[in-house]
This record gives structure tokens, sequence and C-alpha cells, in this order.
């Protein structure tokens, strides 16, 4: 029969499918709502010109990204030299997110790897008592570490109680107090990943290099990393992100000297001094140099992958 | 023999908290030897070779390889390679990778190692899946490449745990044929752990049967299946008709024995059991005979039923009382002449020497 009716399972598929299309409509809308609106509004906003007030003028201008990389002289009317100091600012913050990254990845490996390899009884006991601290809000936990740090807090007191230091190390106000800020604003972000990469390990492998004659640093650094590589890529990513971003820890633990990305835009969009398109214009280099950041990472974890 | 002892276990004892998982095991395996665990799960076979390995500590007791004391060493500082119940192949290599990574980690050239981890490819006959990832292979191929990859460091001994449990009845059959050559070939000790009593009783120079953390028996595969040295064994290691029965008189070595039902049966070795005693006598059902016309000394008995299992034909029958026992009758020419339908009044003969009388 050319041209038939097409089977009771194809109308099934067909009505599947569509079916498909419409129950996937509520994530959509939630991505477009929620991501993509908001990305599109910072993009338009970077390309208007700024009201003194806060807020914009809709009138487009190339101000605000003039204004992070040119340097046009005191009076605005030189010829564009590279303008270093939010380059600084970035480079500073790459640094420092990177730095925690790896602090939060020294510290969180060994703890997932711990909490993994307890009874099964006791893992969710282990993961839970990790996650308590974040219950309270990040402001408070960030200045509980200001007050931890300072010179006549408690670290440095019990560091010259048991006679390690003479005089109270200078803590506060440095890289090393951010990168700590950091490091403890998103730890379960590493932990939490890397465990799940290590429960599903098969530990028979540690014992076949073992048996192969493999020390325990051998064996680490073969055979388990490759093993649980996706979780500590994703534990890196999800410290490293945020980190670029934040402000808490640099303007509570960091002082004025030590400025991240996340102060700077933030400075733009507080009270009535700031200027919304040149926060939304680093928001929006923010944004790009993360993603090519993780593009370059993807493509090379591909190319790792495919390597036979 | 005259062989070196390989591996000499001196009354090692394993105990996890208050469990005790050995209970004081000395055995003495040979340089060249086939040797078998053999027992059920839980018995602590597999626990023994961990602890040969080096992947469980010793309670108490201990280990020599070649007449070194190895039990406090590391596994990695110990010259055995273990082949493992679920290969515990490294996903992220190449099968060639996975066979080379233990003379690599021996010292040897990133060359050489690749070189001999080819040589081994060939000797388990996957040299064309060199380039693959495990998981590109089929079961019976991991398993070859798990062999090769313990076998390349030319380890003293080569632990295999349960190696063949996985693969399906043709493969494993033909594994072990495999295996049987591949230890001759290389002349290497095999210490291999399976609950399977035909593949130990097939394979093996000796079997050590164990149950419940103690050694029951160890013996060549003759000694274990005609002469086992108690219930658990006799019941263990192939079929047998265990019957209760009472020792009646002694007569130099043997023992003559009444079955529940009254009826009598000779065991050439008397265990040194006392006249009066309560025992057990163990006759394997081949050794049981049916004839179909009185005599003397046969066991009257009815034909229960007839089971064909291939090979042969199994028959029960009721003896006096209600006692029944079970024979193996050969399914040739010969034998099924002498196969009765169920129904039928027979005669069962014991062959001389075939009832092995058991104290414990």
């Amino acid at each position: 029969m050319a041209g038939g009716a097409p089977s009771a399972s194809g109308v099934a598929t067909e009505t599947y499918a569509e079916a498909r299309g419409w129950l996937l409509l509520p994530a959509w809308a939630v991505l477009a709502i929620f991501v993509l609106a908001p990305v599109l509004m910072m993009l338009v906003y970077s390309f208007l010109t700024k009201e003194f007030r806060g807020g914009v003028i809709w009138e487009f201008s190339l101000g605000a990204y003039d204004q992070f990389f040119c340097n046009r002289g005191l009076f605005g009317d030189e010829p564009c030299a590279v303008e270093w100091t939010y380059i600084a600012i970035f480079w500073r913050s790459i640094w420092q997110a990177g730095l925690a990254t790896l602090l939060a990845l020294l510290i969180g490996f060994p703890t997932a790897y711990f909490i993994a390899t307890r009874p099964q009884r006791t893992r969710a006991v282990w993961v839970f008592l990790i996650t308590i601290p974040y219950w309270v809000n990040l402001l408070i936990r960030t200045v509980s570490m200001r007050f931890l740090v300072r010179e006549e807090g408690p670290l440095n007191n019990a560091l010259m109680g048991t006679g390690l230091i003479d005089a109270p190390l200078q803590i506060i106000n440095t890289n090393f107090a951010v990168q700590l800020g950091l490091f403890y604003s998103y730890l379960p972000f590493m932990v939490l990943p890397i465990y799940a990469s290590v429960e599903r390990y098969n530990f028979a492998l540690s014992e076949a290099a073992a048996d192969l004659y493999a020390t325990k640093w051998v064996t680490l650094r073969r055979i388990i990393l490759p093993a649980v590589r996706p979780g500590v890529i994703a534990g890196c990513i999800l410290v490293f992100v945020p980190s670029l971003g934040a402000f808490l820890a640099p303007d509570l633990l960091g002082g004025a000297k030590n400025f991240m990305i996340g102060s700077l835009i933030e400075e733009q969009f507080k009270g009535n001094a700031g200027n919304w398109p040149f926060g939304a214009a680093a928001s929006m280099i923010l944004l790009t140099l993360v993603l090519i950041l993780l593009m370059i990472f993807a493509r090379q974890q591909r190319r790792a992958e495919g390597a036979p | 023999m005259g062989n070196p002892v390989a591996v000499d276990v001196r009354g090692a004892v394993k105990r996890f908290g208050e469990f005790t998982a050995l209970e004081a095991i000395s055995l003495s395996i040979l340089d060249n030897e086939f040797f078998t665990l053999l027992g059920p799960s839980g018995c602590g076979k597999t626990t023994l070779l961990r602890m040969i390995a080096g992947f469980e500590a010793v309670t108490q007791g201990e280990i020599y390889l070649y007449e070194e004391e190895i039990e406090t060493l590391p596994p990695h500082q110990r010259p055995v390679n273990t082949v493992f119940q679920n290969y515990a192949l490294f996903p992220h290599m190449t099968v060639l990778e996975n066979v080379a990574f233990g003379l690599e980690m021996r010292g040897n050239s990133k060359a050489d190692a690749a070189r001999r981890a080819g040589e081994m490819l060939e000797l388990v006959q996957l040299p064309q899946f060199a380039t693959r990832k495990p998981a590109q292979l089929s079961g019976g191929q991991q398993q070859r490449v798990a062999l090769a990859r313990a076998l390349a460091p030319s380890p003293k001994v080569l632990l295999l745990d349960e190696p063949l449990s996985a693969l399906d009845l043709k493969l494993r059959k033909a594994m072990q044929m495999e295996l049987k050559s591949i230890q001759r070939e290389t002349g290497i000790t095999f210490i291999f752990v399976t609950h399977d009593q035909e593949e130990a009783l097939t394979m093996s120079d000796r079997v050590a049967v164990m149950s419940a953390g103690r050694l029951q028996q160890l013996g060549d595969a003759r000694e274990i299946y005609e002469a086992p040295k108690n219930m658990f064994v006799a019941d263990f290691i192939g079929e047998t008709n265990l019957l209760k029965a009472r020792v009646t008189a002694l007569e130099g070595a043997s023992a003559s024995c009444a079955l529940e039902n009254g009826l009598t049966v000779v065991c050439d070795d008397a265990a040194g059991a006392a006249s009066g005693q309560d025992v057990h006598v163990s006759i394997r059902p081949e050794r049981l005979t049916m004839r179909g016309d009185g005599g003397p000394e046969g066991w009257p008995a009815t034909v229960a039923q007839n089971v064909f299992v291939g090979t042969d034909v199994q028959t029960q029958l009721t003896l006096a009382k209600g006692l029944t026992v079970t024979t193996r009758t050969q399914n040739s020419g010969a034998g099924r002449a002498t196969i009765f339908d169920a129904g039928t009044e027979v005669f069962v003969d014991v062959e001389p020497g075939a009832a092995r009388l058991l104290v414990s």
C-alpha cells in the first residue's frame, strides 16, 4: 500500500517527540529568563552612555570599553595607549582565584578521599559535617574569618601562645588572607565532586597497581588521579569561577590594596557614584575571559582523551 | 619431589575484629607447582591469597617466599603478581600499557617494557589488541590481558583469585587448559583460588580444601577425591552417599560398620575409630553397581527413579527401611545393560575399597 497510514508505533513516536518539545518548555523558559535575559541586558548596558547619578542614558557608546582598555591621559584627549589599571586587577584576580583553587584542591582532595574511603554508613555523616558551616551566610563567615586572622585574633594568639612565633603575623589585608577567604568560601564545591568521583573509583585498581610494584605515590598519580579526573576538573571549575568574581573576601580580608574584579564591578553599581555601563563592560569582559579559559581547557581535555 | 618450597605459610591467623577468618593455617607450596585453594565462599581461601599478596595483614604467624620472610612487606615489594577476580585492568590505559605497567615499575625502560609486553600479548594470543582500551574487549579477552599483565614482570609466584568465575562454561574450559599449559611453559608457581571443585581437580598438582577458616585436607586430586579425610571434604568434592553407621567390629586395619537399617559394609581403613563408635560412611555413586539377580552379598533395593545426565544415568535406590542411595552408571553400551526401570527390585554391590569411614 503505497503512501499508506503510518504504523501505530510511528504515531506513538511522533506524539512522544511532540510532547517532549512541549514538556521542555519550562526548562527553556527558566534558561531564557534567568540566563539569557540578564546576559543580554548586561551586553546592551555595556554599550550605553553613563548617567552620573547611576543608571544609563539610552545612547550607543563604546565609552565603557574605551575606559577599560585605553589610557587617554588626564584630560581624555590623547590617542589610545594601553590602560594597565584594570588589566592588572584582572590579572591579580586570576592569580588569586588560581591560588585559592590550588589551596582548595590540596585540602579538598585528601578530604574527599578520606570521606569516600570511610564505611558506607559514616560517609553521609562526613558529607553532612562538611556542609554545616555553609548554612551560615557567606558575609558572616567572611567577617568571622577577618576576626580570626587579625593581629590580636585567636589564630595569632594561639601561635604566640605555643611559642611558634614572637610577634603577631600580618595576615589580614594580605593576598594570602584573600586566598584563605576564597578557599574557605568555596571548599565544599571542591570536596563534593571529587568525593563523588572517588566513591565510584574501583579500589581494586589501587591493589592491582601495588601488586605491580607501584608505590602509593605512583598509584595516586598514574591510576587514581586519571580515574577521578572528571571530579577534580569539576571541582576546580566550581571553585575558580566564583572566586574570580568574588568581592566579599577581597573587600573584607584583602583591604584596599588587594582589589579584585568582583569588587571593581560591585563598586560600579553601588550607591550613586557608580558607572553602570563600565560595570557591565567589565562583567562582559570577565564572562568572555572565563568562557575562553573553559573552552581552551575543554579542548585540551578532548585532545588528552582522544590520544591513544 | 625434591622441589624447593616456594611459599611457606606458618601458622597464619587472620582476624577481622572479633571474627576469625583464618585459624592457624600452615602449608607449603612447592616451586613450579599448580596449587589450588578450594572451598565454598567465605572459607578464607581468598583471604589467604590476599595475605600472600600483601593486601591483608597477617594477624599472627609468618609467610615465607623462597625462604625470605615477607608477611611484613607492603604489596609492591613482594615479587608475586595477582590475576584479580574482576581483572582490575586500568581503564584509561591501552592493553599494551596495562601489560607494560609492572615492567616499568620494576625499572625497565619504556621501550624494553613495551617489547616484553608485546611478547606477553603473543603468549596469550592477543597481539592484535595492543592499542585497544580494556572496555573494548570481551570478558575472555580482558581475562587474558590480566594474565599477561601479571605474568609480564616474571613473578616468582602467580596468584589467581577465581580468575575464571566470570566466564561462561565453554570459555572457562578452554582457559583452564590454557592456564595449565602456560604454567608448564613458564615454570612459574601458580596459586589458584576457586570454589569450583571440578576446576580444582582438573588443573591442580595439589589441592588444599578449606572450610570455615580451616585447612581440611591437602593432597593431589586423586587423594582428595578417593580418600577424603572428613565429612566436609567427602561432601564438597564430587557427589557422594554419606551414610550414618556404627562400627561393629575391627579386623586389622579395616572396620565392619552397620548402617542405620542394619545392612553392613566393610571399610578398608578404620581411620582410628573404636568399636561401637558412631561414624559416617561415604561411598561414591559410581562405585555402587546394580544387578538384577540375587546374590549372597548385595544389598536388596528398589529403583526409585532414573535421571539422565548426559554422560551417565543417575539412579536413586531405596534400601531397606527407606534409606536412599544414588548410583551412577555410565551411559555406554555396557552401562545400559545394568540400568533398570523404576520400581524394579535389584541388588546393589559396593565395589571393594569404595567405602570410606569418616570419623568427623
